[in-house]
């Protein structure tokens, strides 16, 4: 009878020791030889984490779309994968959770205006797929502020966004030059462009492509000016997740299937037409020929499928921040490398 | 033979193990997954990176300050802002406070009244709108350097900050935070202070001015020693609220320890090591103020015989 | 009232003594003034069409409008449990049916708003404004209350392991500022959940506020747990009730009975820290005030807009304190 009772105890505490097998590490591996392909593939949609507050990257329309290059690119990923742009979930991510919910698998891709850095890519447990969009950090002033340079801004306010590369880029560039300014930060990127429209600060400094943006919402955009000065390099560029491989590919490719359509003059118009072209690299790239979409996890015609419903990269830039667009940006460094751009994809083959 | 299970003994021994067990399971899991994914990401524990590089600047700083310091020194830096903010809040809270709270007791009844309507409007509204409201639709609305408000031309006031007599100037940041804390806390104190004058029995005062001694002293001598001791308990917990409060300071941009510490998570990704440096700085103050106001409310407690 | 009264009511209240008498004169001249200022401002200088337009998102965001009638059919639940509820306060007539009625409504509530189980799901990422604050706050409280409750009796125990945890587990989150628990809630939740179990950010927010909103509850219980005289732990034992029964049936009516005004405090300070998630992403009342000062033309109507909002925050949190008091005297 004294026995019984410490079985019983045992035994219970057994049951619990075993409920440790919560823990993944005891799990083994088992949820990293599923790749997030193959999960996206039986969820039905893509999540994809963008900003929704950047006009011409990701921002919410009137009737509730989502429209920006950064959604452009999950568009494109969504059609290579079901053949139908609109099957994705958007996430409005803020500056600080943006890693994080990478990170953790809360979406499947970060395609938020992210600056491809050294200690992004080696120190969040992110890979960053091949840049979109090559920036630069600039400075956004009232015109009737007569600053022209940096050197102008001794003494001033400036007004930038916590948790970017753009706080440690503008130190740097201010430390070098020996000049004593005043940093106004807040975490919310519009709480930063609201203060700098009441005159808090000077200036305001961020990517340059989200300043021209930024512009167009301001009360009385005119008044304001970009300088024409570049204090870093930015290049932008989504993100996944570390350590799974066959995902990144796809990522890769679909965003290397943009910029090759339009190196080789393939449109959304004219795609049906070329599938059939004698041209052997039109013929790989739209898979006429060849087993490359089969080999990523997709279907030979993905790239058909991302030029039908979303366009080539140039069709993509005007629809969203080029000449079809409010922001009008030139496409500058963005242009194909033989068209004096730097935009260059490995070749489909 | 009593069954095991009405066993007192061995109840009291079961439940100590099986309450150990589950503790210490659910920290393993917790623990395991956490080092599971921190590794996966290529985080890796450790506190060496408080000696590298900050590489960003603060716009205020009570010490000197380079981004080339490193982000042990950023972090001493929001330290001594939150320090700065909490001292400055307690003190002024507290003036504010006794001035309402005796106003909530005065003869008067539009003086008592308007002093009913500070309290119950503030007491009722969130800080963090309170916050906004004198940060936005305030201090930066205020006309710039050019046109600004002056009081006698001691007190200056523009959209980049207050200008007090004696050189010192404080940013539309510090002001609307300060200004913030004070009139919230201010409201709490005020009804603490009035709650703790009250207590105090009416027959001390009669007993006072049987005495023949003036309104003045009778509030020194006589009311004020009994209505602190009621008061010092409550009043400890609205400092350490604002000390917690100055937390919010990452709203309105004023960089104290909790925006350096999100800032060097957002650089660093060391979300453990800054969860556990924000955990002990704001633990730290708090015990701080408990072990002070506890050693003030000792000295006021009757001391039995 | 004939003139003598008022004017005996004027010279008691306002005029006794020389110092009130100025005192007086000085309040009325800042009143008159302000309350010039103010209504000028209100009626001719403010700009009053950020509210007209955005107040649907301001209540419920961008819940669709098709499911409205769901909301409404809630709002005829609270109110008509409330009017029953005080009915049966004020009367001194003891409902039995009421607490379980009040805990089914809070499922049924949360079903209606979100959907699910045969109706149309209404993604939480649609929950914006007044109706996301009142959301979180009540599940808060209501998963937070037998949370405290537990931490309280776990800080009596006489189990070493329990009671130092509970100690350990109150007064660090009591130390802590609201701002840094939601950060540990929402960067490390993720990162200690096994895989599978993946949070929305709205649940993340609820997990933040409950955890710390448990142990201030704890402290008020406990206040009341030991208020109780040991005379009715010990008569409870020479009935022959085991020490559970003790605690359900006699101690913890007795005890929470005792701190009904501190509890109803803890709302009312849980209802204005919700403002706090809007610095997580969350766009509850606060949040979405901000995201809608971020329209274009709506730049600068700061003044118009926190107003508006604080007035709404007003309402809630006083009609609750007026209700404490209330209860204070029952």
């Amino acid at each position: 009878m004294l026995n019984r009772k410490w079985y019983l105890l045992f035994a219970i505490l057994a049951v619990m020791l075993s409920m440790s097998a919560c823990s993944r590490r005891l799990r083994g591996g088992n949820t990293t030889t599923i790749s997030r392909l193959d999960t996206i593939k039986s969820r039905g949609k893509l999540v994809c984490g963008v900003s929704g507050q950047l006009p011409g990257f990701s921002f919410v329309k009137a009737n509730g779309e989502y429209a920006g290059l950064d959604v452009d690119v999950c568009r494109a990923i969504a059609a290579a994968i079901f053949d139908d742009p609109k099957k994705v979930e958007y996430r409005n991510l803020n500056a600080k959770e943006r890693f994080t919910a990478v990170q953790t698998g809360e979406v499947d891709i970060l395609s938020r205006n992210t600056t491809w850095t050294f200690s992004r890519d080696t120190s969040t447990g992110m890979e960053f797929a091949p840049v979109i969009f090559y920036d630069g950090q600039g400075i956004m002033v009232r015109k009737n502020s007569n600053i022209k340079n940096l050197e102008d801004l001794k003494g001033k306010s400036v007004c930038t966004q916590t948790g970017t590369t753009n706080e440690q880029n503008l130190a740097d560039q201010m430390r070098q030059r020996g000049i004593s300014y005043k940093p106004i930060v807040f975490e919310d990127v519009n709480t930063v462009f609201t203060t700098y429209e009441q005159g808090r600060c000077e200036a305001i400094t961020s990517d340059r492509s989200q300043l021209v943006s930024r512009r167009t919402t301001l009360s009385k955009p005119n008044e304001h000016t970009v300088l024409d000065l570049l204090i870093s390099k930015e290049p932008l560029a989504p993100a996944v997740k570390n350590g799974d491989t066959k995902w990144f590919d796809v990522v890769k490719w679909t965003i290397n299937s943009l910029i090759n359509a339009e190196e080789l003059g393939v449109n959304s118009q004219n795609v049906n037409q070329l599938a059939n072209s004698s041209n052997p690299e039109i013929k790989r790239l739209l898979g006429t020929e060849g087993d490359l979409g089969k080999a990523a996890g997709l279907s030979n015609d993905f790239v058909k499928r991302i030029i039908i419903h979303v366009g080539n990269y140039s069709e993509v830039y005007d629809r969203n921040l080029g000449k079809n667009s409010e922001l009008k940006l030139e496409r500058g460094k963005n242009k194909l490398w033989n068209q004096g751009g730097i935009l260059f994809a490995p070749p489909f083959r | 033979m009593t069954h095991f299970w009405r066993n007192r003994k061995f109840l009291s021994i079961a439940a100590q193990l099986i309450s150990v067990f589950t503790v210490a399971i659910v920290v393993f899991i917790l623990w395991d997954n956490l080092t599971y994914n921190l590794e996966l990401l290529g985080i890796g524990f450790g506190f060496d990176f408080l000696q590298s590089q900050a590489s960003f600047d603060i716009g205020e700083t009570l010490i000197p300050y380079k981004p080339t310091d490193s982000y042990y020194s950023a972090l001493l830096v929001g330290l001594l802002n939150s320090l700065r903010v909490s001292i400055i809040g307690i003190i002024l809270a507290t003036i504010v406070g006794a001035v309402v709270g005796i106003a909530r007791l005065s003869t008067n009844w539009l003086v008592r009244n308007l002093a009913l309507v500070y309290v119950e409007v503030l007491r009722n509204t969130p800080l963090l709108l309170q916050l906004f409201f004198w940060y936005f639709a305030v201090f930066i609305s205020l006309p710039k350097l050019e046109n600004q408000i002056s009081f006698f031309g001691l007190i200056n006031l523009n959209n980049k900050g207050t200008q007090l007599p004696f050189g010192l100037e404080i940013s539309s940041e510090l002001s609307a935070l300060i200004l913030g804390l004070t009139l919230y806390a201010g409201a709490f104190i005020a009804e603490i202070i009035r709650g703790g004058i009250q207590s105090v029995a009416r027959g001390q005062w009669e007993a006072a001015r049987a005495l023949g001694l003036k309104p003045g002293l009778i509030m020194r001598l006589v009311i004020l020693p009994q209505a602190l001791r009621v008061i010092i308990p409550p009043l400890t917990s609205q400092y350490l609220n604002i000390a917690k409060n100055s937390s919010l300071a990452i709203a309105v941009g004023y960089p104290d320890i909790y925006f350096v510490a999100s800032t060097t998570f957002n650089q660093t990704g060391k979300a453990v090591e800054v969860m556990l440096l924000i955990m002990i700085t704001y633990l730290t103050i708090s015990l701080t103020i408990s072990l002070t106001m506890n050693t003030l409310n000792r000295s006021f407690q009757l001391k039995e015989r | 009232m004939n003139q003598n009264e008022i004017i005996k009511w004027l010279r008691k209240n306002l005029f006794d003594t020389w110092y009130n008498s100025i005192l007086t004169i000085v309040c009325v001249f800042l009143l008159v003034w302000g309350a010039k200022s103010i209504f000028t401002w209100i009626l001719f200088i403010a700009q009053w069409k950020v509210i007209a337009v955005n107040l649907q998102l301001f209540l419920v965001g961008r819940y669709p409008e098709q499911m409205y009638w769901r909301l409404w059919v809630s709002i005829f639940i609270i109110l008509g449990l409330t009017s029953v509820t005080i009915g049966s306060l004020v009367k001194k007539i003891p409902n039995r049916w009421l607490p379980l009625a009040w805990a089914i409504s809070f499922s049924v509530i949360l079903w209606l708003i979100g959907g699910g189980l045969g109706l149309q799901a209404a993604d939480s990422n649609l929950w914006n404004g007044l109706l996301l604050t009142l959301v979180m706050a009540v599940t808060s409280i209501v998963i937070s209350f037998p949370l405290g409750v537990l931490l309280a009796l776990g800080r009596q125990s006489k189990l070493f392991v329990v009671r130092n945890f509970c100690i350990l587990y109150i007064e660090i989150v009591r130390g802590l500022p609201l701002i840094g628990i939601l950060f540990i809630a929402q960067v490390m939740l993720p990162l200690v959940l096994p895989d599978d179990i993946t949070l929305d950010r709205v649940l993340r927010g609820i997990a933040g506020l409950t955890l710390f909103s448990a142990a201030y509850l704890a402290e008020n219980v406990r206040g009341g747990l030991q208020s109780i005289p040991r005379g009715q732990f010990e008569a409870g034992k020479a009935i022959g009730l085991n020490s559970i029964y003790i605690m359900l049936l006699i101690i913890l009516p007795q005890a929470l009975r005792a701190v009904i005004p501190a509890l109803v405090g803890q709302f009312i300070g849980l209802f204005k820290d919700t403002s706090l998630l809007s610095i997580v992403g969350l766009l509850e009342l606060t949040g979405i005030s901000r995201s809608i000062l971020a329209q274009p033309e709506f730049l600068n109507r700061y003044a118009e807009v926190y107003l508006f909002v604080g007035l709404l925050y007003w309402v809630f949190c006083y009609s609750m304190s007026l209700v404490s008091q209330r209860l204070e005297k029952v």
